[in-house]
């Protein structure tokens, strides 16, 4: 029979997945915003996954993904002029966010497949663990 | 007297418990597929059901996929951490590595499963006609 370990895998691969699919959504959000200064502008966040060794996290033979980390994109932010804004400096300049919206949509993309993928999983052992509840019938 | 039951049911709970095992491996790559560095591990189904004891005979073989998991210092964490029982885990050779040193395809994994979920659902079918026949005979119906 297969053990509950899964669910917790599969599980933990589906939180991990949801982590990415919020930051970015909150890239996709903020890949407008304008700021006054170079580092009050918006930065795009990316998650940092980390297997948890199964050595160290008990005698399962499979191992959890956490997410260790949240990161900032260091790309510099681009200078606009728009000098009507009522955010722009002295100069009459706006610092916009540093988020790449194509690779956001790749991104989201690949984590929602991602996502299901965890989903077949957990779906396919709990019928394999139905079925053998069911043994003998 | 010995139980026959075993003998009677054959390869079958050997099988059973090796597939669950490798549903696990696999979930644990699948759910690993985004994480850098991961390596994707499997099992050599073959030469571990012949590991427990449940096959007569036939060559033993290596998965062409995968290559047997070393340490290559005292002070690493060993791999042989499954419990007694278990089968060992190896590193199956991918294809086409990622830059980020994840070796998880995320196709051949989906493929394995599926093929790994049909296996454990065949053994479950074999066992659960071998109970079935047994009831015949019990029952004489």
């Amino acid at each position: 029979m297969p053990s509950f370990n899964i669910f917790d895998i599969a599980g933990s691969g589906m939180s991990a997945q949801t982590v990415r699919l919020n930051t970015t959504a909150s890239n996709l959000a903020n890949a407008d915003s304008v700021s006054a200064t170079a580092a009050d502008a918006y930065k795009a966040r990316h998650p940092v996954f980390k297997s948890l060794q199964a050595a160290l996290s008990g005698s399962s033979a499979g191992a959890q993904v956490q997410v260790s980390g949240i990161t900032q994109s260091q790309t510099a932010a681009q200078a606009r002029y728009e000098p009507g804004n009522p955010m722009a400096n002295a100069e009459g300049y706006v610092y916009s966010s540093n988020v790449n919206v194509v690779e956001e949509m790749v991104d989201m993309i690949s984590a929602s497949r991602s996502y299901q993928n965890n989903v077949e999983v957990m779906n396919t052992s709990k019928d394999l663990m139905l079925a053998t509840l069911r043994l003998g019938q | 007297m010995p139980m026959p039951l075993d003998s009677y049911l054959g390869i079958h709970p050997q099988a059973l418990k090796l597939s669950a095992q490798r549903t696990e491996l696999l979930a644990a790559n699948m759910a690993n597929a985004d994480t850098p560095g991961y390596k994707a591990r499997d099992l050599d189904f073959k030469s571990a059901l012949m590991a427990s004891g449940a096959a007569s005979s036939a060559a033993g073989s290596h998965l062409p996929m995968t290559q047997v998991a070393t340490t290559s210092s005292a002070k690493h964490i060993a791999l042989d951490h499954m419990g007694s029982g278990s089968a060992r885990s190896l590193y199956r050779v991918p294809l086409a590595p990622s830059l980020d040193g994840n070796t998880v395809d995320a196709q051949v994994e989906q493929a394995n499963f599926a093929q790994n979920a049909i296996r454990y659902q065949a053994s479950l079918n074999f066992v659960s006609g071998k109970f079935r026949s047994l009831m015949t005979a019990i029952t004489g119906q």
